[in-house]
């Protein structure tokens, strides 16, 4: 097994409530609990679940755009969390960052060009008149035209804003890519463009995916393996193919069968949960997923299942597996 | 995309920069700006008062101090348009004259707390943590003293410390700023907060750009909008402060003349029911100018302040 580019270890990140005249504080949101997740060079791991399930907090702690709370990342061997600012700074090109709003992820007053092309300057990884150049390769190759070089974002539908800003993560030639529900803003032909653009770069340049998302149609089309995270836990992790061919835990089960399918006539067994998402603040007590889980038995209510590994790169956290 | 050139072959090497496709924000800015008719108009006056004052003074006949017994408060004529005041000196020249010292205190007391308010605010909600304690607890404190007494006793000083006249006029324009930062700050710490929570800020973050670039590049030209608009509205607010000082003889003095103490050399009942040239004029370019001025800052701020969309 080849060694992994990026090792979460236990992560946490918990958000302090603070409240009253004092401003003290009187609880916490986890909304990252001890979440572990492996991922080697050329994969793509799709990180699902709900919104709220912590799935973008754990993104972004993993590159240390958030700070953490407990556990340790490392990233080629190295662990972000330990390092200087100016030495993070320096492996920032290596890893990076598509945000989830193609709108608000583009500076308003910055030109196409410029916001693609300054992080080479800073990096020193372009002399200043190959700069240029090296923007025109990224945008073509972005699927996006020379003119458009010298635009301001506001002259760009959706679509294209989120090609712009794949392509400034781009041009620094990453080797990991986060991708934070990329598509999830737009139109679903749009969709379907830009996920095939991930899938082209990934062939012509081996690049890692962490690909966050809640739609699993996207994840299966672009993952090979896959977590499923709720209130701030990973509940299941595998490979795309086993998970999706025979998911353990019963949240997986219950959100692969809502997955429309394109056959109207297919009847099949459909999982509806009850309620809502816990409120992180206060989630329940043993599995957080008793409360709406249709198998739970007592010993789910108060014993927390270990996060275990049932068999190959499988891991569940349930009791009943 | 068509080639006008015609018969001439596009070259492949060189990627033909098209000057029509640079839109400038700044361009747009000003395209909406000349739609604006209210804001022109305050533009114009402003623009009017500032050549009258500056130039003006060089067209006329007479100096803002030569004393001349002979033409003691003559009503408007043809030799002097606006009359003489008691002393015999061209109202008009004086009016002009003033509004060289009033405009360029609102202008040099703007541009120091502009320049001291956007500094302290950035820091501070750039940086928050303990700077932004200390900045902001001092505007505070500032902002809690009521601004007109705290000029009248610092004016008060001055006169008490025999302060020579002619360096009056700077301290009046420290005193203005110092009493105008901390809500100048306070605006500018706000924008700021919601500025570097903006995502291309963390996008910023996450490309690895240096905090010279996050701030100069990123940063502030999202502020640059607030800040015109601010000191806008700053030199109207600092114009109007000057005069109130002047007239109660606590900010320049004469014989300098200003718009404030050309009026207070009028406050009294002769002068006011039988001599209105000696008031009228100082006290209408006080009012035209002002107003004009927060008309065009209101201008600038609906033209600056929404994102640019098509």
């Amino acid at each position: 097994m080849a060694e992994a580019l990026l090792e979460v270890n236990r992560l946490k990140k918990y958000f302090p409530i603070k409240a009253g005249l004092l401003n003290r504080t009187v609880g916490q949101v986890k909304a990252v609990d001890d979440v572990s997740i492996a991922i080697r060079p050329g994969e793509t791991f799709g990180l699902v679940g709900e919104s709220g399930s912590g799935k973008s907090t754990a993104g972004r702690t993993a590159i240390r755009l958030t700070e953490k709370t407990g556990g340790e990342v490392k990233f080629k061997g190295v662990d972000l969390h330990t390092l200087g600012a100016e030495e993070l700074r320096k492996l920032r090109p290596k890893m990076q960052l598509i945000f989830q709003d193609p709108y608000s992820s583009l500076n308003p007053r910055v030109r196409i060009g410029d916001a693609i092309g300054e992080a080479l300057l800073d990096h020193g990884l372009a002399p200043k008149d190959e700069v240029r150049d090296r923007v025109l390769d990224v945008l073509a190759s972005c699927g996006l035209s020379a003119y458009h070089i010298d635009r301001f974002p506001h002259e760009f539908s959706g679509g294209q804003r989120q090609r712009i800003g794949i392509a400034r993560a781009l041009v620094l030639n990453p080797e990991l890519i986060i991708a934070d529900e990329p598509v999830s803003a737009l139109d679903v032909s749009i969709q379907a463009q830009i996920i095939n653009l991930f899938r082209k770069l990934q062939e012509t340049r081996g690049l890692t995916y962490l690909f966050i998302s809640h739609d699993l149609s996207v994840v299966e089309h672009l993952c090979s393996h896959i977590g499923v995270m709720y209130l701030g836990s990973l509940v299941e992790t595998g490979s795309r193919d086993a998970l999706f061919r025979e998911p353990l835990h019963p949240y997986t089960k219950a959100l692969l069968s809502a997955v429309p399918i394109p056959i109207p006539k297919l009847k099949r067994e459909r999982i509806v949960l009850s309620g809502d998402i816990p409120n992180p603040a206060n989630p329940p007590s043993g599995c957080k997923f008793h409360t709406r889980c249709p198998f739970a038995v007592a010993r789910c209510k108060e014993e927390v299942p270990a996060f275990r590994n049932v068999g190959g790169d499988r891991f569940v956290a349930c009791h009943l597996v | 995309m068509s080639t006008i050139t015609g018969g001439v072959a596009e070259s492949e090497v060189a990627p033909a920069k098209r000057p029509l496709a640079r839109s400038s924000l700044w361009r747009l800015a000003a395209r909406k700006l000349l739609k604006n008719k209210l804001a022109l108009a305050g533009l114009f006056v402003v623009v009017f008062m500032f050549a009258l004052c500056f130039i003006g003074p060089l067209f006329s006949p007479y100096t803002d101090n030569k004393i001349h017994m002979a033409l003691m408060n003559k009503a408007p004529n043809l030799k002097h348009w606006l009359g003489t005041d008691a002393l015999g000196r061209d109202v008009l020249t004086r009016v002009m004259q003033a509004g060289r010292i009033s405009l360029t205190v609102g202008l040099a007391s703007m541009v120091l707390s502009v320049f001291l308010g956007s500094l302290l605010g950035a820091i501070a909600g750039y940086y928050r943590g303990i700077a932004d304690q200390v900045i902001m607890r001092i505007a505070d404190l500032l902002m809690t003293i009521p601004s007109l007494p705290l000029l009248f006793i610092l004016g008060a000083l001055l006169s008490e410390w025999k302060v020579p006249t002619d360096y009056r006029m700077y301290i009046v324009m420290l005193m203005l700023s110092f009493v105008s930062w901390p809500g100048l700050a306070r605006m500018v710490r706000g924008e700021v907060l919601s500025l570097r929570e903006r995502e291309f800020m963390q996008a910023a973050t996450v490309l690895g750009l240096r905090d010279r670039r996050k701030l100069f590049k990123h940063l502030l030209p999202n502020l640059v909008p607030l800040l015109i608009v601010i000191a806008s509205l700053n030199v109207g607010g600092a114009i109007l402060s000057e005069s109130v000082l002047s007239f109660f003889g606590l900010g320049v003095m004469p014989p300098t003349p200003t718009w404030g103490n050309m009026i207070d050399s009028a406050n009294n009942l002769i002068d006011f029911q039988q001599r209105p040239w000696l008031w009228i004029p100082p006290g209408f370019s006080i009012f035209a100018t002002v107003i004009a001025i927060n008309i065009f800052g209101d201008g600038l701020r609906d033209v600056l302040d929404p994102k640019p969309k098509k």
